[in-house]
C-alpha cells in the first residue's frame, strides 16, 4: 500500500505551522503570569506578531490547499474513520483562523492595538471595552484548549497509523520523502 | 482639592463701560477639563489620563506678561491603560507616588504668538526633578468661559520616570506627549 506523499511546500507549511502553534501556545500560556516588566511587554508583542504570522500562514495554506488536493487516504480506512479525520482537519483549520482572530479582537478590546513587528498597525475592529476584553480573553483561552484537544487527537491518530495500522499516513507528511 | 482659577479678561467682550465691567474667569470646571498623555510601547501608540488635578489661573489676554498659572496633578489618579499598568507606575521605578504624590507645573512667562495663540513657559516638577518646559496653547473664548488647549512633549528620563529595567526606551519610549484642555468659567 503506497499512497502519494504530500508536496514539499505542503509539508513546509504543515511543520512551520506546527512549530509556530506550539511556540505560540507555550508562550501564551506562560506569559499571562509574568510580572509587568519590559520583558513581559516584549513577550506579549512577540506573541502577537507570531499570531499574526500564523494567521497569514493559515490563509496561505488554505489557498494552497484549495488548488492542491491532498494525497488520498489508504483504501483500508473505513468510511466513518475518514469522515472523522476530515471533520478533525476541518475543525483544526477553523481554529487556526478563529484563535488569532479572537486574540486580535481581545487586544483591541483591552486597548492594546496590534502593531505587526512594531511597524504595521493592524486596525482595531473593536473599541476599548473592559468587559468585552475579559470575555474575549475567555474565548481565546477556551478556543486554545480546544486546539490542544484536537492536536493531541491529531498526533495520537498519526502515531496509531504508524505503529498500529502500519500504514504511511505519518511518513507521507515527514520531510525528505519525495512525492511518489 | 478644588481650587479657584480666575482669569481676568477686562476687554474681551464689547461692553458699554469696559473699565467698569471686567469679565473674570474664576473657576476651572474640573468635569470639563482634561489632562491626557500619549506614548509608544513596543511601537504601539498608547494613551492615558489623570482624572484629578487642580489649576490656579490668572490670565488677561491684554496683559499676558502678568499671567499666572499653577497646575497640580494627583499622580495616583492616573489611568495608564490597564489596572496592571496603573499599579506599576505608582511604584518606585516610575512615579514613586507615595514619596512624590503630586506633579506640579508653574508658569513663569506667557508669550503672545499672535491671535489667540500663546506660548507658556514654566517649570515642571515630577518625582523631585524640575525641568523647564514650553507649551504652546490656544485660548478659545466660549459663552461665559474660556478653554485653554495645549500640548507639549517631555522626556520621561529627565524626571527619572521609569528607572532600572524600564529605562529601556525600546519598550516604552522616552518621549511622552502631554495634552491639556482647561475650561474656566467666568464670574465677576
Amino acid at each position: 500500500m503506497n499512497t502519494r506523499s504530500y508536496t514539499p511546500f505542503a509539508k513546509l507549511l504543515h511543520w512551520a505551522m506546527a512549530l509556530l502553534i506550539l511556540g505560540l501556545f507555550v508562550v501564551g500560556f506562560l506569559m499571562h503570569d509574568l510580572p509587568l516588566s519590559p520583558w513581559k511587554l516584549k513577550v506579549y508583542s512577540w506573541h502577537k506578531w507570531a499570531g499574526v504570522t500564523a494567521f497569514l500562514l493559515v490563509l496561505a495554506r488554505l489557498a494552497w490547499r484549495l488548488g492542491h488536493r491532498p494525497p488520498e487516504l489508504p483504501e483500508a480506512i473505513p468510511r466513518a474513520t475518514r469522515a472523522l479525520a476530515h471533520a478533525g482537519h476541518g475543525l483544526l483549520y477553523l481554529l487556526m483562523i478563529a484563535v488569532p482572530l479572537s486574540g486580535w479582537l481581545m487586544s483591541s478590546a483591552k486597548g492594546f492595538q496590534t502593531v505587526y513587528f512594531g511597524l504595521l498597525p493592524i486596525p482595531d475592529l473593536l473599541a476599548k471595552n473592559k468587559e468585552l476584553g475579559d470575555l474575549l480573553h475567555e474565548v481565546h483561552e477556551s478556543l486554545n484548549l480546544l486546539v490542544v484537544a484536537l492536536v493531541v487527537a491529531h498526533v495520537a491518530a498519526a502515531l496509531k497509523h504508524h505503529f498500529v495500522d502500519r500504514d504511511d499516513i505519518l511518513v507521507r507528511m515527514l520531510p525528505g520523502r519525495k512525492p511518489s | 482639592m478644588k481650587r479657584l482659577a480666575s482669569i481676568l479678561i477686562p476687554t474681551l467682550m464689547l461692553t458699554v463701560a469696559p473699565a467698569a465691567h471686567a469679565v473674570e474667569y474664576k473657576t476651572v470646571q474640573a468635569d470639563k477639563s482634561r489632562l491626557s498623555f500619549g506614548y509608544r510601547q513596543m511601537g504601539v501608540a498608547m494613551d492615558g489620563r489623570f482624572s484629578r488635578f487642580t489649576v490656579q489661573l490668572a490670565f488677561d489676554p491684554a496683559r499676558p506678561a502678568a499671567a499666572r498659572a499653577v497646575m497640580e496633578v494627583e499622580l495616583a489618579s492616573i489611568d495608564a491603560g490597564s489596572a496592571e499598568a496603573n499599579d506599576e507606575v505608582a511604584g518606585k521605578e516610575w512615579f514613586n507616588s507615595k514619596a512624590f504624590p503630586v506633579a506640579r507645573f508653574v508658569a513663569d512667562a506667557v508669550k503672545p504668538l499672535g491671535g489667540n495663540r500663546y506660548e507658556v513657559h514654566g517649570k515642571l516638577t515630577i518625582k523631585g526633578h524640575t525641568q523647564a518646559v514650553v507649551a504652546p496653547a490656544t485660548l478659545t473664548p466660549q459663552a461665559g468661559a474660556a478653554a485653554f488647549d495645549g500640548a507639549f512633549q517631555i522626556k520621561r528620563a529627565d524626571f527619572a520616570i521609569g528607572e532600572g529595567a524600564w529605562a529601556d526606551f525600546g519598550t516604552v519610549a522616552n518621549e511622552i506627549s502631554i495634552k491639556f484642555h482647561i475650561l474656566a468659567s467666568a464670574g465677576k
